[in-house]
């Protein structure tokens, strides 16, 4: 009968394909930190850890808008980020996302829908300034023709261009509906004024 | 001040933004001097994770200057060099206490599921990164470091995240002296838990991935053998075969919530958001390791639901084992691997990208274009 492998008897495991030694030879370092009980995070709790803070309650940060928080929360942290507070129709279903707990699908599902309007309020409102969004520069699409994109991506066995066609529909479409929203809107004032 | 600024799925585009005010007795102001991508920013980039707003700056992986201190700051003065973790935490709740600094309860005011991170969503707290040339730095006497002087820029950089994370998730797979350990994903963080198995004494380490550069890298850099799962018609059945039929001891997955590999699974998380991310790095971890093996996950998964094999994990008797690294706990020993030659992160470092250019550095790093495997943003490049 042929070799039986593994883990049908009580063997001690597959056998090393190399020495210790071969392997503290060929590898620096290796084996440096061999005992677990000498690896940085071990214990991975120590309670009276010491960290530098001073204080057993660090002092609040001024609240200048009213903060949206977790309802597992019990009240706002003392600190907390203060970027891109919440505004317009993405705000307001932010806001009301956070009436969910961190457990509920609503709860995130509600953030993925707020983000996507934010984003379309922000492309919409980009058209009415000095510096409109613009699907060229923001995407670096440009960097196709620099940086070998087809190279890069052919005859490489890679698994990601199936999906990778999607990219820039996914990119594109918000420009794509703005534009033709704003000649259908160009078409109907024409209209209007040779009537 | 310049800043990286979100505009949506795909799209970002430098801005002019207002310098971040001190707003906590105990923040910094730090003038950013190098900054990365890092492949969790592409989760924010893909419009993945959920609630991340318009006219965020990304960015949790940095080093810079200290431009100005709030008044109760003592551990740092202005002008001085600093390596800041990825994490923001307090130093005094029940978790960073006890060393879980990346659990802090006090800096999250939008989740408990997660602490706090730089640039990362109002997910994780709604802070600016340091994608720019100036980044609020909150509890400035618990975080950051002093980058010491012996430190290349690049090597401390890495140290703020990429680093520290490969080498707790090796950490978190308690690898045993002569363990076979498999580390699905060879991008930085893979790179790093493949290189760091080796410390911990691992007898033969296994890296997988689609990307044939990055895999080269795993050779070379990580002493690696290495696999191409499109190669074979079943990866997980060829571990088997590899390992005598057993399966690894550890197995870690340094991929994801955007793994690919299985079309269907790929669009209905990463392009529809209907999954938390595709399962499948996680699916094979837990289908490739032995039974009473562990599985190790430093990949980040958003908070929906997703098809993982919970069952086979039961029934397997794993030990699964994850976290956001707490990196400074990390600190001391990578700082001695780094001075006696064991580690040297910046060998993973391929691009270089102004910040002017990051809309372009995004795209590259997310295409995969031109063997990319780590790039570095530049905010004032001289």
């Amino acid at each position: 009968m042929d070799e039986i492998p593994t883990p049908y008897t009580a063997s001690i495991g597959p056998a090393l394909k190399e020495p210790a030694e071969d392997l503290r030879a060929r590898i620096p370092g290796w084996g440096a930190d061999l005992d677990p009980a000498d690896r940085p995070s071990y214990p991975r709790e120590q309670p009276g850890i010491q960290t530098g803070a001073r204080w057993d309650f660090p002092e609040r940060q001024e609240e200048r808008w009213p903060r949206e928080r977790s309802v597992e929360h019990a009240f706002v942290t003392p600190v907390f980020g203060t970027s891109a507070p919440p505004k317009g129709v993405s705000g307001a279903v932010r806001k009301y996302a956070y009436k969910y707990s961190e457990g509920r699908a609503a709860h995130w599902l509600l953030l993925i829908a707020g983000d996507r309007i934010d984003a379309w309020e922000h492309h919409l409102r980009s058209l009415a300034t000095l510096r409109p969004d613009n699907p060229i520069t923001e995407t670096g699409v440009l960097s196709e023709f620099s940086r070998h994109g087809v190279s890069s991506r052919f005859g490489r066995k890679r698994t990601d261009l199936s999906h990778q066609w999607m990219d820039p529909i996914i990119a594109g479409v918000p420009w794509a509906l703005a534009a033709g929203g704003l000649v259908a809107a160009f078409k109907a004032f024409r209209k209007r004024r040779t009537a | 001040m310049k800043s990286m600024v979100y505009r949506g799925p795909y799209k970002v585009r430098v801005e002019e933004k207002d310098m971040p005010p001190i707003e906590h007795p105990n923040d910094a102001i730090v003038r950013v001097t190098l900054a990365a991508i890092c492949g969790s920013d592409l989760h924010l980039y893909h419009g993945m994770m959920p609630d991340t707003r318009v006219g965020m700056t990304f960015g949790h992986e940095f080093i810079g200057v200290v431009e100005q201190v709030g008044p109760s700051v003592e551990r740092f003065k202005p002008g001085d060099r600093v390596m800041v973790p990825f994490n923001i935490y307090c130093g005094s709740c029940y978790f960073c206490t006890r060393g879980l600094y990346s659990n802090c309860h006090n800096v999250n005011p939008n989740a408990t599921a997660v602490g706090g991170i730089y640039g990362y969503s109002h997910t994780c707290g709604g802070y600016d990164g340091g994608q720019a040339e100036f980044v609020r730095v909150p509890f400035a006497d618990v975080g950051p470091g002093l980058i010491p002087d012996w430190m290349d820029d690049e090597d401390a950089l890495l140290l703020t995240d990429a680093l520290p994370t490969g080498y707790f998730g090796a950490q978190l797979g308690d690898i045993a002296e002569g363990d076979t350990v498999v580390v699905f994903g060879a991008g930085p963080v893979g790179l790093f838990a493949a290189k760091s198995a080796w410390l911990m004494g691992a007898g033969r380490v296994i890296v997988i991935d689609h990307l044939e550069y990055r895999l080269e890298k795993a050779r070379t850099f990580a002493h690696a053998e290495t696999y191409n799962f499109v190669e074979y018609d079943d990866i997980v059945v060829h571990l088997k075969k590899t390992t005598d039929y057993l399966g690894a001891d550890v197995v870690i997955d340094a991929v994801g919530a955007e793994a690919d590999g299985n079309f269907l699974q790929h669009v209905t998380a990463a392009k529809l958001k209907l999954q938390g991310g595709s399962p499948i790095a996680l699916n094979w971890a837990i289908d490739s390791v032995r039974k009473g093996g562990t599985v190790s996950v430093v990949g980040a998964y958003g908070p929906l639901f997703s098809a993982v094999k919970f069952g086979d994990a039961m029934n397997k008797g794993l030990t699964l084992r994850m976290n956001q690294c707490p990196v400074k706990r990390q600190w001391p020993r990578l700082f001695e691997h780094i001075r006696n030659g064991y580690l040297k992160p910046s060998d993973i470092v391929t691009h270089r990208i102004p910040l002017e250019h990051i809309a372009e550095g995004y795209h590259i790093f997310s295409a995969k274009l031109d063997d990319c495997i780590k790039p570095l943003i530049v905010p004032n490049p001289a």
